[in-house]
């Protein structure tokens, strides 16, 4: 294994930074704005993907920023799991800002320009966490994203946008600068830098007391990761336009949430040491509790963005649940559930984003019938469906497998158990959305009228899709069918984490 | 002659002096001529200090620049000046900061703009002398002698309730200061029943053993002193008042220099001349600290006032200075002074910012704004970049300091660090929402519509800030490198009489065995 020096992960990063000033003093021309954002989606995407073979050949790549103090830098470190990461969030910001670019139009969305230079901030700082080499650049880069991501999550400006961002705000900072912050000083009180080695950087030190309690100020204080009872910040960032939700909402803010704590129990505290300490079992049962109560919250959801809401907040705890089972098959499903649970859910919540803008309806019950009008959208809905409840040959099917042979090889039966009741309750609250929007017949259109009052606002023809937002969200179906039948891209970057 | 052989720390303070003494040649019908003469001296000031940090040699912790020359003999009083690694950053803070604060009074101070100057430029002085001054009596000279023009600045130039505000500085302070001098005398006697020498050297005092009692004593009459001037809870309540009722340029200086002087102290005399005392006290002051930096935080949120409110916030960032400090390691020590660099920039440009809104509306009252943003994008953009490096957001400077001082109070005691951290989540949210409250929204008051955005002065004021909260932000190693030897030395000393005063316990219970 060799390390290389190169720039290439800063320009990753500088990208789309460099694209937001840009994208701000072009704000008054759409097109060369939108440019911008994709220029910038497109170069990033390259630059990433440039960089495959030679982690492919186990390598990693290495490029320090500026130095702060004794064994605290600045850093970046491209590994398998950074690229695995930098790899969905990058190619799915090139799909999203096309889906936002018809979104935003289409609804005549105000303060625009705002939206797409905060968009290409947040992404700089997701692909910095990606790269992150060590515990503070990584903090560094998720308070960037936090910061970045407000103003997106208020971007109405309605009272309910504005108490969506405040509680935001309070979790997602508050939290990491208390918790987090505790965190990675203690990691830097007890190993001296907060690198991240594979293996773990506390692989050698002695279990104590205060080590298995900083674990969970990493799990609660990576609040992005949305573990309960620290998830609330989630359904409320539902305000936000939909393409923020889908991105960031699916995968770049939660991800790096989940991400992060993946990070930590691979390379800061190491198998062994997390072996040792015992401390998988715990985070287990705490992630197994979110993956049941998140699921039985979302089936009492009409809305169905709060449905999709409360089932990231389950399903980003299989990530986690993957990862602290501990065992390489459970690691290697909770790892590549990063990927397969970012291209279903940005699906299904592009089809959301769809639905309001060609029909302006927002809640699952007024969705009978819409199959027939909206087929294309409905169709991804139930490709993105089939995957979040873990059926072949869709995306989430490969994570179920893996985890479940993952927690028999714990043998944890009472995991397996909590992985099947899941998948029961995750079919049962998707497939009647989709059930609804095809075989049932439309209300009959006055009391129709009545429920739904995006009706009234201009729509009053035959709802049809927008092809530039139906385009993308076709895209994401298919690749989350072929990433199902096809794994082996992520799947060898996984082993390769695991190595 | 040679430029090393020059007595360049006496040229950087006296500087000012020369200016005062033109300004006193001019009239008082020419306030432009009188506003660029001191303008110019303080930069010029400024840019005659900057040998200083080029010139000085990071690798000893010995003084340097040193001038030593005998003064009162008979009393053992020598002139004599030099500096450190500590002192050198906190020497450039205050000539950085002083044509900064000059430049914000342009249009705000417009009545006895002649009086007013020689107050700044006199102030200067007295800041430069204390971190300069390595003898008891001329740096006590120096320390009364800031007193006088702060005085005169908050009481002629203040607000409605000036006189109030004045006095109370007037009388915390000097109360303060005169414990210090029975201190400063009672070691002067013990100094000469020890050595035979009466002397104020200060350096000498740092090697001077003191019984572990009488320590207790000398410590508690510099903490008052120092606890004062810093303020740590609940020595506070002179500073709100003296900053609401301050002019800008002299909130900017008390701020950002001024408390600066109650940390410096504690550095300087406390911990190596008490170094017994200091460990006792340290739970002591752990408490205050923390119960100052939450207390501070807390009442800040209560603010309606944007002055008060910034003020509020300097009790909670001081807390975090002297929480570091008193962490006695290297992290804790070195957080603590880069904190207060950070602290001296970022409240400084608070003050600034909450100065151009008073020029521009003449009032505090955060009721009163609302939607700034959407008149002055310029100024929204600057304002939020001080808000974020106030609340340590990382990448500027506010960052390193925080981490710093975590990591050493984290070494020192974990609940206290645990406490300080929930310090810094109250400590965004009252900024922020102030700042949300002031900038955001929709216009709700008519008065607001026709604010100008930020003009070339003001610019000129802050931008030269913001450069320094991010280069402290990216590379702190500019600056921690210059004190690292300083820091290493103080605490080398802190701990040199733990370990005499271990064995003479061991001795002793060796004996009783």
């Amino acid at each position: 294994m060799v390390t290389i020096l190169s720039i290439k992960p800063l320009l990753a990063v500088l990208a789309s930074l460099i694209a937001a000033p840009l994208i701000l003093i072009s704000g008054k021309h759409q097109n060369l704005r939108e440019f911008w954002s994709v220029a910038a989606g497109v170069v990033k995407f390259c630059i990433v993907i440039s960089m495959v073979p030679v982690i492919f050949a186990g390598n990693t790549i290495e490029y320090t920023l500026f130095h702060i103090y004794q064994g605290i830098d600045i850093k970046f470190r491209v590994d398998a799991f950074g690229l695995l990461f930098a790899t969905v969030s990058s190619f799915l910001w090139i799909v999203t800002t096309f889906y936002s670019i018809g979104y935003m139009r289409s609804n005549k969305e105000h303060a625009q320009t705002r939206y797409f230079t905060c968009f290409a901030i947040s992404l700089a700082s997701t692909i910095a966490v990606a790269f992150s080499a060590n515990l503070v650049t990584l903090f560094f880069f998720y308070e960037a994203l936090s910061l970045a991501t407000v103003p997106l999550v208020g971007h109405k400006e309605t009272p309910e946008a504005q108490e969506g961002a405040r509680k935001y705000f309070l979790y997602l900072v508050g939290l990491s600068k208390t918790l987090l912050l505790a965190g990675v000083i203690i990691v830097y009180t007890v190993a001296g830098t907060t690198d991240f080695v594979s293996g773990g950087l506390l692989k050698n030190v002695p279990g104590s007391t205060l080590l298995f309690v900083t674990f969970f100020l990493f799990m609660y204080g990576f609040a992005k990761g949305g573990v309960m009872p620290v998830h609330n910040w989630l359904p409320s960032a539902m305000v936000a336009p939909t393409p923020v939700s889908a991105l960031l909402h699916a995968v770049a803010v939660v991800k790096v949430g989940v991400f992060s704590i993946l990070r930590v129990v691979f390379h800061t505290y190491g198998v062994d040491a997390m072996t040792r300490m015992n401390i998988g079992t715990t985070a287990a049962y705490i992630a197994c509790f979110t993956i049941l109560v998140g699921s039985i919250i979302a089936m009492t959801k009409d809305n169905l963005k709060a449905r999709l809401a409360y089932s990231t907040v389950s399903q980003l705890s299989y990530v986690i649940l993957g990862a602290v089972l501990l065992t390489p098959l459970g690691m290697t499903g909770g790892i590549v559930h990063i990927a397969n649970h970012a291209f279903s859910k940005i699906t299904l919540f592009f089809c959301a984003g769809s639905l309001y803008t060609a029909a302006h309806k927002t809640e699952i019950s007024q969705l009978s019938g819409i199959g027939k009008k909206m087929p294309l959208t409905m169709a991804a809905f139930f490709i993105g469906s089939l995957s979040m409840i873990g059926v072949p040959p869709a995306a989430g099917f490969i994570t179920k497998w893996y985890l479940a042979l993952g927690s028999i090889q714990a043998h944890q039966v009472p995991i397996l158990i909590v992985l099947l009741a899941s998948t029961v309750l995750n079919a049962a609250y998707f497939l009647p959305v989709t059930y609804k929007a095809f075989f049932q017949k439309e209300d009959n259109p006055g009391h129709g009228h009545g429920h739904s009052h995006g009706d009234d606002h201009g729509h009053h023809g035959e709802p049809h899709e927008i092809p530039m937002v139906v385009g993308p969200l076709l895209l994401t179906a298919i690749i989350s069918l072929a990433i199902g039948i096809f794994p082996n891209y992520f799947l060898h970057l996984a082993q390769e984490v695991l190595r | 002659m040679n430029l090393a052989q020059l007595p360049i720390l006496s040229i950087v303070t006296y500087l000012p002096l020369a200016g005062i003494a033109l300004i006193c040649c001019m009239s008082n019908k020419r306030p432009d001529l009188i506003r660029w003469t001191a303008f110019l001296t303080t930069v010029v000031t400024f840019i005659v200090s900057l040998p200083l940090y080029f010139n000085h040699d990071a690798s000893t912790w010995q003084m340097q620049f040193v001038e030593n020359v005998p003064w009162l003999q008979s009393f053992g009083v020598s002139y004599h000046m030099g500096i450190d690694g500590i002192s050198l950053l906190l020497v450039m803070l205050t000539t950085f900061l002083s044509p900064l604060a000059l430049l914000s009074t342009w249009s705000a101070v417009t009545e006895r703009v002649k009086e007013y100057m020689i107050c700044l430029l006199f102030l200067q002085v007295g800041m430069l002398g204390v971190f300069c001054a390595l003898d008891f009596f001329l740096f006590y000279v120096f320390w009364e002698v800031m007193l006088i023009p702060m005085y005169f600045i908050i009481g002629i130039w203040g607000g409605p309730r000036r006189i109030y505000a004045a006095i109370k500085f007037f009388i915390y302070t000097m109360s303060g200061s005169v414990l210090m001098l029975i201190a400063i005398l009672s070691l002067y006697f013990m100094m000469y029943k020890a050595t035979g020498e009466y002397t104020f050297d200060i350096l000498k005092y740092h090697q001077l053993h003191i019984p572990a009692a009488t320590q207790f004593w000398l410590f508690l009459a510099f903490f008052l002193a120092f606890a004062i001037k810093v303020p740590m809870f609940p020595f506070h309540t002179w500073l709100p008042d003296a900053h609401v009722e301050a002019p800008t340029a002299g909130s900017v200086i008390l701020a950002g220099v001024l408390l600066k002087m109650g940390t410096y102290g504690f550095l300087r005399f406390n911990l190596p001349i008490f170094p017994l005392a200091t460990q006792q006290f340290v739970p002591f002051i752990f408490w205050l600290s923390v119960i100052g930096i939450v207390y501070g935080a807390l009442v800040s949120l209560a603010q309606d006032d944007i002055k008060k409110l910034v003020a509020y916030s300097s009790v909670s960032h001081l807390g975090y200075c002297m929480l570091g400090m008193f962490a006695l390691n290297v992290e804790g020590i070195e957080g603590s002074t880069i904190q207060m660099i950070n602290h001296g920039l970022s409240t400084g440009a608070l003050f600034l910012i909450v100065g151009m809104l008073y020029e521009r509306r003449h009032t505090r009252l955060i009721s009163e704004y609302g939607g700034v943003m959407k008149v002055m994008p310029l100024f929204a953009t600057l304002f939020l970049m001080v808000c974020f490096s106030s609340i340590g957001v990382p990448g500027l400077n506010g960052f390193v300091g925080e981490l710093l001082i975590l990591i050493g109070a984290f070494k020192a005691s974990v609940p206290f660090a645990s406490v300080a951290m929930l310090g810094l989540l109250l400590g965004s949210v009252y900024l922020l929402w102030m700042y949300k409250r002031v900038m955001y929204g929709p216009i709700t008051n008519e008065k607001n519509k026709q604010l100008p955005d930020m003009s070339f002065r003001e610019l000129a004021y802050l931008v030269p800030i913001l450069v320094f909260i991010v280069w402290i932000g990216v590379a702190p190693k500019t600056f921690l490198n210059k004190m690292h030897t300083s820091v290493t030395h103080l605490i080398e000393q802190v701990n040199a009489e733990k370990t005499i005063a271990k064995t003479m316990d061991y001795g002793t219970e060796h004996t009783h065995n």
